[in-house]
């Protein structure tokens, strides 16, 4: 049991190193050291036109989507590799989340079902931050019954015509490509009637309309489909195979580990250092010093749950369904630290923004933190993987599965 | 990195739990629960015989030498089979404390017999009432006589030797605690066994009067020396309570599997489902903790003590709610005598109090990180 590197990944970390000690937007750092949940945004820029630069930068010298192959815009890296170089990086990492669903998801995606020219052609830019991708899954009926999506897909000579609605899209205001889940057949079961694509977001027929949060920012869109026409070319697996691909996406979704998850506790653990109460200093006070214990472990746990899983990387296992922890702790953890950092501040933690405390640091992570809950699969989805792809307990019972989809009664918005 | 334990540390993890679950079933554990002997003799001298006492103790006190990573392993088995002997008090603590703090003559003369399982150890360090602290020590030791009353001691009616934390002077700090090793056998002491939540590891009272001790460690290092034993205990137990999180939540589990109500496994309905799989996770943090534990302990690095509160507070936790959502998940048949949930709920609930409670832990593993902050 050791942490050190191999001579290998010593001399991959040095260089990585260096060279991002050489390029990084240093004017940025402490911005973004400072950044946390509903709170990654810069004072004097656009942080979309930073992230590119800095993806960019790194694509042109093969430092982008490090476990791609060099074909398609990666360096050909190992798993451990790309951890090492995500410690590296550091704050700076902050700004690839831009892309996160593009390379941590649809790239992949791509990769496994697109054919050679278009990887040849699109991937690259993808890698470069050139291009900027969205996942188009969810939909208002669908929420976590992702395969109960309504979009439908139809056959028109050598295209497929679409119509329909999707939502919680992130990115779709900026994203000029999008993967787009679609029903192909109502007439048979959910899951079987699916069909996957990707698309210019530029389509005539495409509507993104921005959904402005609880925290008042606008990350996630409503995307309409109104008889916009894809090619046949452009399609994704079989007909009727969509669910299975949909699959490989979310498979990579979990294989992003390795990658900090946002707990809220170095924040307040830093907080309650110098916050003063009543009696003297926060972190004299015993109940105080029992709620950041407590949390202190829990974000000790998932960094060690995560190194882990690492070693395990390392060893050429997979990561599997355990790695779902990850989120389901970290989602509950920083609302609830949010809403105990306000609690100290008494009365005054109900002003937010500039004139707040830490420039409003945790009401931004207060209002944001119930989306990270529920994206990527709610508490209670995680909860479900565990239970059944860990613990082996039986699925749930679904009383749609045998049903011909147009059979299945729905309501509500998910 | 590897942040994992080696193959011979896996391999010596299946011996032990081969062999646990062979000697140690829950009817031999009964036996101890239902007071039919103080511990599981039987199972004491197969432990010996596998080398696990002396693991971590060098080959020169008749150990196997292997090191803190290996009893890591073997803890967490022990925790698993919820063992009903002194491993615990004789193995972390006791041996410990000589290993740290013991002389030539010393350890020459308690390893070995650890090691081969003839002498069983403990720390008597608790007087009553509250957590490890130097100011709730009365016992006095004066010209190598100790006067005073320890309790609760673990194992301490059945223990031939303990190391006993007393008072050497009197100016309010730590440097007034120094310890001894008494000889339990020699004399000068009555012992009385207590009744306590987990029967299947005893607690005792013992009372010290003209007890003749020989000092161990110089005079005032006693509280630096049982800081230093108590975080090696820490992620040691931790390793028995993550073994006993996993046990528990592998019976809560299976009974959701096999039992049927409403026309269903009842592991198939979602309240049942999400309960488990909080389970799961509360356990899985608690072994990430418990792992940099051990990387701590068997480096001697400088992280152990904020690693080793980490370890304790996260593993003390997990195992009462494995050991306590067991029981729910069992529904009516969890708090029978019959089934076999009580007897890790116990456990649980015993290990939590047994080196200082939560609020103890908790307020170490604050200062330790403040230090390391401020540094």
């Amino acid at each position: 049991m050791n942490f050190d590197d191999t001579p290998q990944e010593a001399e991959f970390r040095a260089t990585a190193r260096a060279w991002i000690g050489a390029n990084a937007p240093k004017q940025y750092e402490d911005e973004l050291r400072k950044s946390s949940l509903g709170r990654t945004q810069l004072k004097n820029a656009n942080i979309l036109d930073v992230a590119k630069a800095w993806q960019k930068k790194k694509a042109d010298a093969g430092w982008a989507c490090l476990h791609w192959p060099k074909e398609y815009g990666g360096r050909g890296s190992s798993p451990i590799e790309r951890v090492i170089w995500q410690q590296e990086e550091g704050p700076f990492g902050q700004l690839s989340r831009m892309f996160i669903i593009g390379h941590g998801m649809c790239g992949p995606t791509m990769m496994a079902f697109a054919r050679e020219e278009h990887k040849r052609a699109y991937l690259p830019p993808l890698a470069s931050g050139e291009k900027v991708w969205c996942q188009l899954f969810s939909e208002p009926a669908g929420g976590s019954d992702v395969a109960g999506l309504r979009t439908r897909a139809e056959k028109d000579g050598d295209d497929w015509v679409i119509n329909g609605q999707k939502i919680w899209t992130s990115g779709a205001h900026y994203s000029d490509y999008g993967i787009l889940l679609t029903r192909t057949d109502p007439t048979v079961p959910k899951h079987k009637g699916l069909t996957m694509f990707f698309l210019d977001m530029k389509s005539p027929g495409v509507e993104v309309r921005p959904i402005k949060q609880a925290s008042g920012a606008s990350d996630f869109n409503e995307v309409y489909f109104t008889n916009v026409r894809i090619p046949d070319h452009q399609r994704l697996g079989e007909v009727g195979d969509g669910w299975n691909v949909s699959l490989t996406t979310l498979m990579n979704e979990r294989s992003a580990i390795g990658a900090a998850v946002s707990t809220g506790f170095p924040e307040l653990f830093e907080y309650c250092s110098s916050l003063m109460l009543d009696g003297g200093p926060a972190i004299e006070d015993r109940a105080v010093r029992a709620k950041l214990a407590n949390w202190a472990v829990k974000a000790s746990g998932l960094k060690y749950t995560s190194m882990r899983a690492i070693s395990a990387l390392s060893k050429g296992e997979r990561p599997g369904p355990e790695n779902s922890i990850g989120k389901l702790v970290a989602g509950s953890m920083i609302q609830d630290v949010a809403t105990y950092a306000l609690d100290l501040q008494g009365a005054g933690g109900v002003v937010s923004g500039e004139n707040a405390e830490l420039a409003g640091r945790f009401q931004a992570m207060l209002l944001r933190a119930p989306g990270t809950r529920v994206e990527g699969g709610t508490d209670e989805i995680m909860r479900n993987i565990i239970a059944e792809r860990v613990l082996g307990l039986p699925g749930d019972i679904r009383v749609d599965k045998d049903v011909p989809f147009n059979k299945i009664p729905t309501k509500g918005r998910g | 990195m590897n942040f994992d334990f080696s193959d011979d540390q896996k391999q010596l993890r299946d011996q032990a739990r081969k062999f646990l679950t062979e000697k140690c079933s829950p009817k031999a554990v009964r036996a101890v629960l239902d007071g039919k002997a103080p511990y599981d003799k039987e199972l004491w001298k197969g432990l010996a015989e596998m080398g696990f006492l002396g693991v971590a103790i060098p080959e020169d006190f008749g150990g196997a030498g292997a090191g803190h990573l290996e009893l890591c392993v073997i803890a967490e088995e022990m925790g698993r089979a919820n063992a009903p002997v002194p491993f615990s008090s004789t193995v972390y603590l006791a041996a410990e404390a000589l290993l740290i703090a013991g002389n030539e003559a010393q350890k020459k003369k308690w390893l070995p017999a650890i090691a081969s399982g003839e002498a069983i150890g403990t720390l008597a360090l608790f007087e009553g009432k509250g957590n490890p602290s130097p100011k709730t020590i009365k016992l006095t030791a004066a010209n190598g006589v100790l006067n005073g009353v320890k309790k609760p001691v673990a194992d301490g009616a059945i223990a031939d030797f303990a190391v006993v934390a007393a008072r050497t002077g009197s100016s309010g700090r730590d440097g007034d605690i120094s310890l001894f090793v008494v000889d339990l056998k020699d004399g000068g002491v009555e012992v009385k066994s207590l009744t306590n939540l987990d029967p299947t590891r005893g607690q005792a009272e013992i009372t010290f009067r003209d007890c003749k001790a020989e000092p161990l460690g110089a005079a005032g290092e006693g509280w630096s020396i049982l800081t230093q034993v108590l975080d090696r205990a820490a992620v040691l137990c931790a390793f028995e309570q993550v073994g006993g999180s996993d046990r528990a939540l592998e019976m809560g589990r299976d009974y959701a599997l096999d039992r049927i109500a409403f026309g269903r496994q009842i592991g198939s309905f979602q309240a049942v489902k999400h309960m488990l799989a909080d389970m799961y996770v509360s356990a899985t943090l608690a072994r990430s903790n418990s792992y940099y534990g051990a990387w701590a302990l068997s480096t001697n690095a400088a992280e152990l003590p904020e690693a080793a509160a980490a370890a304790r507070i996260s593993a003390t936790q997990a195992f009462q709610h494995c050991a306590k959502n067991n029981i729910q998940v069992h529904g009516g048949m969890g708090f029978t005598w019959e089934f076999d949930c009580h007897m890790y709920y116990r456990r649980a609930n015993a290990m939590a109090l047994g080196l200082g409670s939560l609020s103890y832990w908790e307020d170490q593993l604050i200062d330790r990180m403040r230090k390391k902050n401020a540094a």
